[in-house]
């Protein structure tokens, strides 16, 4: 319970931040990705169907606010907190690799993604130029929001986690 | 512990497919209609603008303070004796192209500039920005509530911003004449020839948007022309400033031009911008 409380408060905190003060302190118009941050790792560290569910959720608010058909952002995140959650079983709490390695691969296959559907297909094909000057700056201040966004995230779970078992032996 | 195993989920497989399609049908009925507009964007209004609005008005102030920080002494310097060189060249050549337009240009001039302060306005803070990286669409803190009304006019200082495309109750979107989903109709004031304003994403890192479709058979438009919105678009109001030609290039037909354009308005750092309330349908009516 607790833990979902956690999750539903990290997809709106997140959301606003990336849409205000990233937005303000963006380099060079760039801003990280944190939707992508929150959804890859809660689809590794707690399984496809949370990283399914939370990517869902940050989608639509994504649709509400900026998007211009409903559902579109979603069904995207959702697709990628889903494929996430497949490597839960690989998954050590204490390695920061596949972390990166993951949410890196998640950025960059969101981008293109949504390169093919909403740029290529209205005839904008530059792709060499879309990836230098959008795609690779934004992986790379994903992945720095990620070396502080994940430790914090990964320490309340381990947290949060730590009090549900106190709680269900108690229980037992 | 037993009851617990026996209660009822859905493998997870087929929650994504249920999603799929669920996801795919919302797609299609927002395509079509706005069914689920209203209800979803005073729930976003409810419950996410009040956040936005306070942290981007701590953002603001943190970019100001390293603002700050970054401009040394020098640096000032530098950008005066150059703000100087720019101001003396501005002023040599607005006076020179002011020379070259027409007595009658003039006179459409001084309408325009009249019918411009006409326009009702209402001051409005951005609060949200997209937050992806690929479109140009913000939010504003002001809503139906304070009568915005989807198609309106949105302008900063004496440039054209955008248009209001979505509306809740205490925020609207605009959407950005750089997005790259924007067209808009303009015309060139010193020859009134028309021609499309298109945002570009690939080019805004220069600066600049892309005109096209400008009937320029005679060759007449030049480098620093004012481009401001047409008599013809159903949604801008004639005459507002959108920018500046910086570029132009004939077509290939030889028959019409199309080039670049620096836009009147500092998109970066775009923290108030004014709506004006008046509509263009309700605009061509009264004349």
């Amino acid at each position: 319970m607790k833990r979902n409380v956690f999750i539903a408060l990290m997809v709106i905190v997140c959301f606003v931040l990336q849409s205000t003060l990233f937005q303000i302190i963006s380099f060079g118009d760039i801003a990280p990705n944190l939707l992508i941050i929150i959804t890859a790792a809660f689809g590794f560290m707690c399984g496809k169907k949370c990283g399914l569910i939370v990517g869902f959720a940050s989608g639509l608010l994504y649709d509400i606010f900026f998007g211009n058909v409903l559902c579109f952002h979603a069904l995207i995140y959702m697709y990628i907190g889903y494929i996430n959650g497949n490597f839960k079983q690989i998954f050590y709490k204490d390695d920061i690799k596949l972390p990166l390695v993951l949410i890196t691969a998640s950025d960059l296959v969101f981008n293109i993604t949504y390169y093919v559907l909403l740029f290529m297909l209205r005839g904008r094909f530059h792709f060499i130029h879309y990836l230098k000057s959008i795609m690779i700056p934004e992986v790379v201040y994903t992945i720095v929001a990620t070396l502080i966004l994940y430790p914090f995230i990964r320490f309340v779970t381990g947290k949060l986690e730590q009090g549900e078992k106190r709680s269900e032996d108690s229980f037992a | 512990m037993r009851r617990k195993r026996q209660k009822f989920t859905i493998p997870s497989k087929y929650l994504l497919l249920i999603m799929t399609v669920i996801c795919v049908l919302f797609m299609a009925i927002t395509f079509f209609t706005d069914f689920f507009a209203a209800p979803l964007s005073n729930f976003a209004g409810a419950v996410v603008v009040p956040f936005q609005t306070g942290v981007s008005r701590v953002g603001e102030w943190m970019s100001n303070r390293s603002d700050e920080l970054k401009t040394l002494k020098d640096v000032l310097a530098e950008n005066e004796r150059l703000q100087e060189q720019v101001d003396a060249l501005t002023i040599e050549n607005n006076s020179l192209q002011q020379e070259k337009y027409e007595l009658n240009n003039l006179r459409q001039l001084y309408k325009l500039d009249q019918e411009y302060s006409q326009f009702d306005k209402i001051g409005a803070r951005v609060v949200a920005k997209e937050a992806g990286n690929w479109f140009h669409t913000f939010v504003i803190d002001k809503g139906s509530a304070d009568g915005i009304q989807v198609d309106m006019n949105v302008m900063a200082g004496s440039g054209l911003v955008g248009r209001v495309t979505e509306v809740g109750n205490d925020w609207a979107k605009v959407i950005a004449i750089i997005d790259d989903n924007s067209n808009v109709s303009a015309t060139v004031l010193s020859t009134e020839d028309s021609c499309m304003v298109q945002g570009n994403l690939e080019m805004m890192d220069r600066g600049v948007i892309t005109f096209s479709k400008l009937i320029n058979s005679d060759m007449q438009v030049k480098e620093g022309d004012k481009v401001v919105t047409s008599h013809i678009s159903t949604k801008y109001l004639p005459g507002i400033l959108i920018g500046y030609i910086s570029t132009i290039d004939a077509d290939a037909n030889n028959l019409t031009s199309s080039g670049y354009l620096i836009p009147a308005v500092d998109f970066s750092h775009l923290e108030e911008v004014l709506v004006i309330t008046d509509l263009k349908k309700d605009y061509s009516e009264k004349e």
